[in-house]
């Protein structure tokens, strides 16, 4: 197996009195989709909000592509090649996939912009990506469909060369083909190298695309393995309960937030 | 409700594959790049007819209900006037919309983030007077206001210079700098060094609303709506109750008033016409020649024949003598048309074509998702502001200079709402995100024309004053419709 991109050891994290994460192990391998679940409150998205700079963690180690690195904010972390694609997706219905694809880093000399190599650039990116569902790269992002919004927003993480893509439920508003299309795009991101994490709620999709599963249960990591070693059942008595038979945290029921 | 939503999404999804299939296909006739074939052929003139009736019918009007209005309005008013189309007309319209119509295309910058400016009108006047001020008392500023005020208006202007630089707007501090500089050192009375200092002033001033607004945190209507009250109070403080400043100045004066001369008329049109040509000509052939999708070259090129055809008219007529009296001649075209049309190419550019303009429709339609893409949202916000005062100043210079003087009233009463409302009219949205300098022109062209047709058929002001409230209430009609009809056709 191959080294991990980006590795958390013993992270912790505490909102005033409430201790949201516990010693927190985590690990993402390049070309790999590892599936992040766990129940409402399990500290899913405290994780990747800690991993993406948004919330600083209070102790443990990061490391990126084997060193240790301290991430202060958003910038920092997408200057490391971490790309988070929020839930909210975050696009500019004013402007096209292009402008948005590019949006703060738009290329150009002296502030003038380079549409055409910008343009260019775009196409080039879902073209790899095999997008088929977009007519014009210069279609306006408030007349796309909820699928084709989440396909921009991965593509965008694609453009800049991302190493870390962090996916927070991206198929949970999607009808049954745009789901299909967001997964197929996982997995290709994940052809491409990329290490991607998915957040997700849903079991059929996490054992379709995922490698890896890690499983958080009140603010631990309850079991982190292939996808291919565990079941369905398994999983979910995870999610709900920390613990399937020789799996998870030894004593859940001592486990509290 | 969610099982809903999630049906209408895979119905979208259908009607996606459909139009992806088709897409393939175009694609593989023409071996580019075969997702996006459409985006690699050339568009034939019908179909870049078909695609823009569908997006007009979507709701992205633009400016086209604003030139319809315009062309409505030429054709009654020269139809029951007989003076309306006269060449001394058009000019003199020329000059009493320029002023408004500047305000208004800075006012687009603001109205692109949502936001208003209310004090843009009387920032304007403060600007305007404090140019008169320096003219009359020949550059002493200290003798003009008195002590006490004096050191007042320094010290804003220090305020503004150091608001600037916290949020490192440098243009800002770069002029609210020269202005603080020539009020300190008393530059000697000399019109190009007034206009200078009001401009500056207009900047210093939008430092600081931008500031109260961007940083502090105050709604704009708010922090522009006691702006405006106080700076009418500056005005009046700067002239006194009563008083009036004259610009007895030839230049200030031809500012509005004169013209250029035949040869520099004609040369305008080159430079105007022919580089609009060379703009629009050098991206058109450059997108083909790099493969991407572009208009039909017939269609661009009737444009661009359409636009050179009707300014070298325009210039032409304008170079005719269209003085009433034999005894003296008047002809050419109005120093006021270069100024606007420098303006409009100069703000068109920056929003179009720069980083800083794309940001500001970024901030404008989504600013958190601006925010997340790593722009500085609280700089953006505060600019625009600045843009807006500086460009109300230079507003000011033209509708002083068009009266030759500045009262206290200068840029209050009704400007800054004309000059809102030009921009409104034009197709600038008041939700943010949606506009162009241009929509301010057509805006401004479409109220003077009101005010000046009016006027001319003899009308009341009371009637000019309703006629031109229901415009802009029609405008902000067809904008919220428009909205609401891009909501429904697209999701």
């Amino acid at each position: 197996m191959s080294e991990p991109i980006l590795e958390l050891r013993g992270i912790n994290k505490s909102f005033g009195p409430v201790h949201v994460l516990h010693d927190v192990d985590f690990a993402v391998h390049p070309g790999e989709v590892t599936a992040l679940v766990g129940d409402n409150g399990a500290g899913k998205s405290t994780l990747v909000k800690s991993i993406a700079g948004i919330h600083p963690i209070d102790s443990g180690q990061v490391l990126f592509n084997g060193e240790e690195v301290h991430i202060h904010g958003p910038r920092e972390a997408a200057d490391l090649g971490i790309e988070v694609v929020y839930q909210d997706l975050a696009l500019c219905d004013n402007l096209d996939i292009v402008q948005n694809m590019f949006l703060g880093r738009e290329r150009g000399k002296l502030g003038l912009l380079d549409e055409a190599d910008m343009e260019q650039a775009a196409r080039k990116t879902l073209a790899s990506l095999s997008v088929r569902t977009v007519k014009s790269v210069r279609t306006q992002v408030s007349s796309l469909s909820g699928g084709q919004r989440q396909t921009v927003a991965i593509a965008k993480s694609v453009l800049w060369d991302s190493k870390v893509v962090l996916l927070d439920e991206p198929t949970a508003a999607l009808g049954v083909a745009q789901t299909r299309q967001v997964l197929d795009l996982v997995r290709r991101l994940a052809e491409q190298g990329l290490g991607v994490v998915l957040i997700s709620h849903n079991m059929n999709d996490v054992f379709e695309v995922s490698d890896r599963i890690a499983c958080l249960y009140l603010g631990r990591m309850a079991a982190e393995l292939p996808t291919k070693d565990v079941t369905h059942g398994q999983v979910v008595e995870l999610i709900t309960a920390g613990r399937s038979g020789d799996l998870g945290i030894a004593r859940p029921e001592n486990a509290t937030v | 409700m969610t099982e809903n939503a999630a049906d209408t999404a895979t119905g979208e999804m259908t009607t996606g594959e459909t139009s992806a299939a088709k897409v393939t296909e175009s694609g593989d006739k023409s071996g580019a790049i075969a997702d996006f074939g459409i985006d690699t052929t050339s568009q034939s003139t019908g179909e870049a007819l078909k695609d823009y009736l569908s997006r007009v019918r979507g709701g992205e009007l633009g400016s086209l209900p604003a030139l319809l209005g315009l062309l409505v309005l030429l054709i009654v008013f020269s139809s029951l006037s007989d003076t309306f189309l006269t060449l001394g007309n058009i000019s003199n319209l020329l000059a009493q919309g320029a002023g408004r119509t500047i305000i208004a295309m800075g006012l687009v910058f603001v109205l692109l983030l949502g936001e208003i400016d209310l004090s843009a009108g009387t920032a304007s006047g403060v600007a305007a007077s404090v140019m008169a001020l320096h003219l009359v008392e020949g550059g002493n500023l200290l003798g003009g206001m008195g002590n006490v005020v004096f050191i007042i208006f320094c010290v804003l202007l220090a305020i503004a210079i150091a608001l600037a630089a916290l949020l490192r707007i440098w243009p800002g501090v770069a002029l609210s700098g020269v202005a603080l500089l020539i009020c300190v050192l008393g530059v000697p009375a000399n019109p190009w060094v007034e206009m200078l200092l009001a401009l500056c002033v207009g900047t210093a001033i939008g430092c600081i609303t931008g500031y109260l607004v961007a940083k502090v945190g105050i709604p704009s209507f708010v922090v522009t709506l006691a702006l405006f009250l106080a700076w009418g109070g500056v005005i009046l403080q700067f002239i006194g109750d009563g008083g009036t400043l004259g610009l007895n100045n030839e230049v200030l004066f031809k500012v509005a008033n004169g013209n250029l001369s035949t040869v520099s008329s004609w040369g305008l049109f080159v430079l105007a016409a022919g580089g609009y040509a060379a703009v629009v000509l050098g991206r058109h052939f450059g997108r083909l020649r790099r493969g991407l999708v572009a208009q039909p070259t017939a269609l661009v090129a009737i444009k661009v024949g359409a636009v050179v055809l009707f300014s070298a008219v325009a210039t032409y007529l304008l170079t005719v003598n269209r003085s009433a009296s034999t005894l003296v001649q008047i002809s050419g075209v109005p120093y006021v048309v270069p100024i606007v049309l420098a303006l409009l190419t100069a703000g068109t550019l920056v929003l179009d074509r720069t980083r800083y303009g794309r940001h500001i429709y970024a901030v404008g339609g989504n600013a958190e998702a601006a925010r997340r893409a790593g722009i500085n949202v609280a700089k953006i916000r505060m600019s625009v502001f600045v843009i807006a005062s500086s460009v109300a100043a230079l507003g000011a210079i033209v509708y002083s200079s068009k009266v030759g003087s500045v009262d206290p009233n200068a840029g209050g009463g009704n400007t800054l709402l004309f000059a809102v409302g030009a921009a409104v009219i034009g197709g600038t949205s008041l939700f943010g995100g949606k506009g162009r300098v241009s929509n301010a022109v057509i805006g401004g062209a479409v109220l003077a024309t009101i005010e000046n047709g009016l006027g001319l058929l003899k009308q009341p002001a009371a009637v000019v004053a309703i006629v031109t409230g229901l415009v802009l209430l029609l405008a902000a009609t067809v904008d919220a419709l428009s909205r609401r009809r891009a909501a429904v056709a697209k999701r």
